[in-house]
């Protein structure tokens, strides 16, 4: 990248299945008010825009951003709201100081999972004439997906638990999760299925949470913090938006986005020379599908890299060791704090879950039913 | 910006209450292949895809995801922004950053709305806080009467003042066949329309349209190669104000104050003191006539107070020393994701000299846009035909 771009500050909310506490404005204050007074800044001086991640829907206020105005530091200045996960906020974000606009951007991704019903939101992300009165939504269409993976390569429900046995161990370990524990293949397998193969303990649970993030441009990323995460690479892509246009076993857009941040970072073995993965796994088997679409293994072989221990805290590769989605993130923010998980092992401020010496993190978040749009972000230190 | 970034092309579908000839995802496609056709060049030039609208007024959620078969975005990097009315120069924004970045050399800008399809006055009550102020149902309406019954208590302006703006952004969009209310209207006309909100009548507020607005913004090395007329953004500002300051109690000092921020901000970047001899036209969002005479105060093209003897005497017109809207304004046009766009794409047409009947009768070198939007948000552009001036 021309001049580099650099995380220099990341704060995030507990993960909770209900703030009935605080509303979105509150929650979000909540995360912003713990990042400025970290990195030491100001909205009124040293912040020069704010972007912001989430819908209306979710919200259930109309232009929603008007909620987070005040606490982000819109008023008479510069907010862009986008409609998206919060990992293309980072993207967004990192171009906007590239381009020579701004210095010093913040970011926030924020939803209360527990205002509405995730069903009925999902529902209305397919299209109002041919798909949405089948009663589809995230779930049900991550089923068919999940179905088409395992069957192409033989894929097996007990590696897919696996995931889920290792995330939610993970999870335990991470204070901010709100799910989490030791729980063993056969719980996995024999939990109530909401979509079969998909069952309760496979999909990220309702949560309300929000995460704020600063960057900064290289010149000013010094003088915020003597320990900058800096984005080597990022890219995005679109897929089709009908099921039946897709092959679902495959992930096209997430490797194509994948292929641009890796050029961008210069990686070329991203096994070898990635130290950490913090992906988004909304359902437990999109962990390896996404796995192998990110190139960490060839294609049908992310089941055995997992069941081998290598995506473990301890092993070669470790994948979400903060409990990823599974243990509690709420739409919208996921991929947010996706970046945001991977920037604190790099700053090596990952409390409970730190793993040694990260010098190399791949994050990666998705929007659109079975990951129709990916965003790829990779970060590494000095 | 680290690298120039012009428009080097664009294109819009014809404005209308009904278009049941074609779904959402038709409806963008129109656009986005005039503007390739525009910019001649193929889907397989663009490098990124930006789209936006008023997120869920048409009752879909994630529309950047099902918009991919008709935007062009299928295997391509893209982003979704919705920054309510302002988001069609938002998406513009984030067009230029990306061309700025240097990571990218074409990119397209798209904006759409399908109004048929929703309720916006519905929609737009819920924009109130879900607690505090949604019982009250105000919308757009309710909003633009509190800043008339002001206005006109402060500085004396009648009905017959917001009537000629009515009749001028009606008359002006008869001369440019894409809009939506091609109203061959006079002064009494307006007056006579039907009461919404007092002061606001029928033809005081803009239409409930269907339509799209696509443009490609590119690199300097492009736009020289690749484009005889490319038309420059010099300078970008965005300024909102705090949700609960809808407050419309004195024009003079109760008020929000965002767009005179903006503007302040943008002469300030450009360097510029008289904004009225400075620009050769205006392109600005009227989503209600008062608002329109409101502006004129704001951009600096007269004192407060005077907006009203602007349009009294006629200098806003066409053919007036300062047109405003000679594409018949948002008045006369609004899908609403693709209002702002629009004033964008309008501006460049007549600094390219491409506006046809609605082209101001002078040299346009340099234009103004302003967005409007949420419940008190600007998105102003200024572009020229230098990229150095």
């Amino acid at each position: 990248m021309t001049g580099r771009v650099a995380i220099v500050g990341v704060a995030q909310t507990p993960f909770r299945p209900k703030r009935a506490d605080v509303n979105v404005g509150e929650l979000a204050f909540e995360a912003i008010e713990k990042v400025l007074s970290k990195t030491g800044l100001e909205i009124g001086k040293e912040i020069d825009n704010s972007i912001s991640c989430s819908h209306d829907i979710w919200d259930g206020q109309t232009i929603s951003n008007i909620g987070i105005t005040d606490v982000i530091g819109g008023h008479l200045r510069n907010e862009e709201k986008m409609a998206m996960d919060g990992s293309t906020a980072v993207y967004y974000g990192a171009i906007g100081i590239l381009s020579g606009e701004f210095d010093c951007t913040l970011l926030l991704a924020h939803t209360k999972m527990s205002q509405t019903n995730r069903n009925i939101v999902n529902n209305d992300a397919f299209d109002p004439v041919y798909t949405r009165m089948l009663g589809f939504d995230y779930t049900s269409a991550a089923a068919l997906q999940a179905k088409r993976y395992m069957h192409r390569y033989s894929i097996t429900r007990e590696q897919v638990a696996a995931v889920v046995v290792k995330n939610l161990a993970n999870a335990a370990a991470n204070p901010d999760r709100h799910h989490g524990g030791d729980y063993t293949v056969n719980d996995v397998l024999s939990a109530p299925k909401l979509a079969d193969p998909i069952g309760v303990l496979d999909a990220a649970p309702d949560t309300d949470g929000a995460v704020a993030m600063v960057l900064a441009s290289e010149k000013r990323a010094r003088d915020i913090t003597s320990h900058p995460v800096w984005i080597r690479g990022m890219g995005t892509c679109y897929d089709s938006y009908y099921l039946g246009d897709r092959d679902l076993s495959d992930c096209m857009s997430l490797k194509k986005a994948a292929g641009r941040a890796y050029a961008m970072a210069g990686i070329t073995d991203p096994f070898k020379e990635v130290d950490l993965v913090e992906l988004a796994e909304e359902f437990s088997y999109q962990e390896l599908l996404w796995l192998e679409g990110l190139g960490f293994c060839d294609r049908g072989k992310a089941g055995l890299l997992t069941q081998s221990g290598a995506t473990a805290v301890g092993g070669d590769l470790p994948v979400n060791p903060s409990g990823g989605l599974l243990g509690g993130v709420p739409a919208n923010v996921m991929g947010l704090n996706r970046v945001a998980e991977a920037a604190l092992q790099i700053m090596e401020g990952a409390s409970g879950h730190q793993i040694d010496n990260v010098r190399m993190a791949v994050a990666q978040g998705h929007s659109g039913f079975c990951g129709q749009h990916h965003c790829v972000i990779v970060l590494g230190r000095d | 910006m680290k690298r120039k970034v012009a428009i080097v092309g664009g294109g819009q579908t014809y404005h209308a209450s009904r278009r049941h000839d074609v779904n959402q995802v038709e409806m963008v496609n129109e656009a986005v292949r005039a503007a390739l056709a525009n910019a001649r060049m193929s889907i397989d030039d663009i490098d990124a895809v930006i789209l936006g609208n008023m997120e869920f007024f048409e009752g879909c959620h994630m529309t950047d995801c099902w918009m991919v078969d008709g935007s062009g975005a299928y295997g391509k990097p893209g982003l979704k922004i919705t920054t309510g009315g302002t988001v069609g120069a938002t998406i513009v924004c984030a067009g230029a950053h990306h061309v700025a970045s240097g990571l990218f050399d074409n990119v397209l800008c798209i904006g759409f709305e399908k109004q048929e399809e929703g309720d916006t006055g519905a929609i737009l009550s819920g924009v109130a806080h879900p607690l505090y102020g949604r019982s009250m149902a105000g919308a757009a309406v309710g909003y633009f009467a509190m800043m008339a019954t002001s206005y006109m208590a402060a500085w004396g302006a009648r009905e017959v003042h917001s009537a000629l703006v009515a009749v001028k952004a009606r008359q002006n969009a008869r001369k440019n066949p894409y809009a939506h209310l091609k109203l061959d209207i006079t002064v009494e006309d307006a007056l006579n329309s039907r009461m919404l909100a007092y002061p606001i009548r029928m033809l005081d507020m803009c239409p409930s349209s269907n339509g799209a607005c696509a443009l490609i913004l590119s690199d300097e090395k492009t736009a020289r190669d690749r484009c005889k007329k490319p038309v420059w953004i010099r300078a970008m500002e965005t300024a909102h104000n705090e949700q609960f300051e809808l407050d419309w109690r004195d024009v003079r000092t109760k008020r929000p104050i965002f767009s005179k921020v903006c503007a302040a901000r943008i002469y300030n970047k450009l360097g510029i003191t008289d904004p009225a001899k400075y620009f050769d036209v205006f392109e600005i969002y009227d989503p209600a006539t008062w608002a329109e005479l409101v502006w004129y105060e704001d951009l600096g093209l007269c004192a407060p107070g005077e907006g009203f003897r602007l349009i009294e005497a006629g200098k806003t017109d066409i053919g007036g020393p300062i047109p405003v809207n000679p594409s018949g304004g948002v008045l006369s046009t609004n899908c609403i994701g693709a209002s702002a766009m629009l004033r964008i794409w309008e501006a460049a047409l007549q600094i390219r000299g491409d506006a046809g009947e609605h082209q101001v009768p002078k040299k346009v070198r340099r234009a103004l846009t302003t967005a409007y939007g949420g419940t008190n948000w600007t998105v102003m552009t200024a572009l020229s035909e230098n990229p150095g001036d």
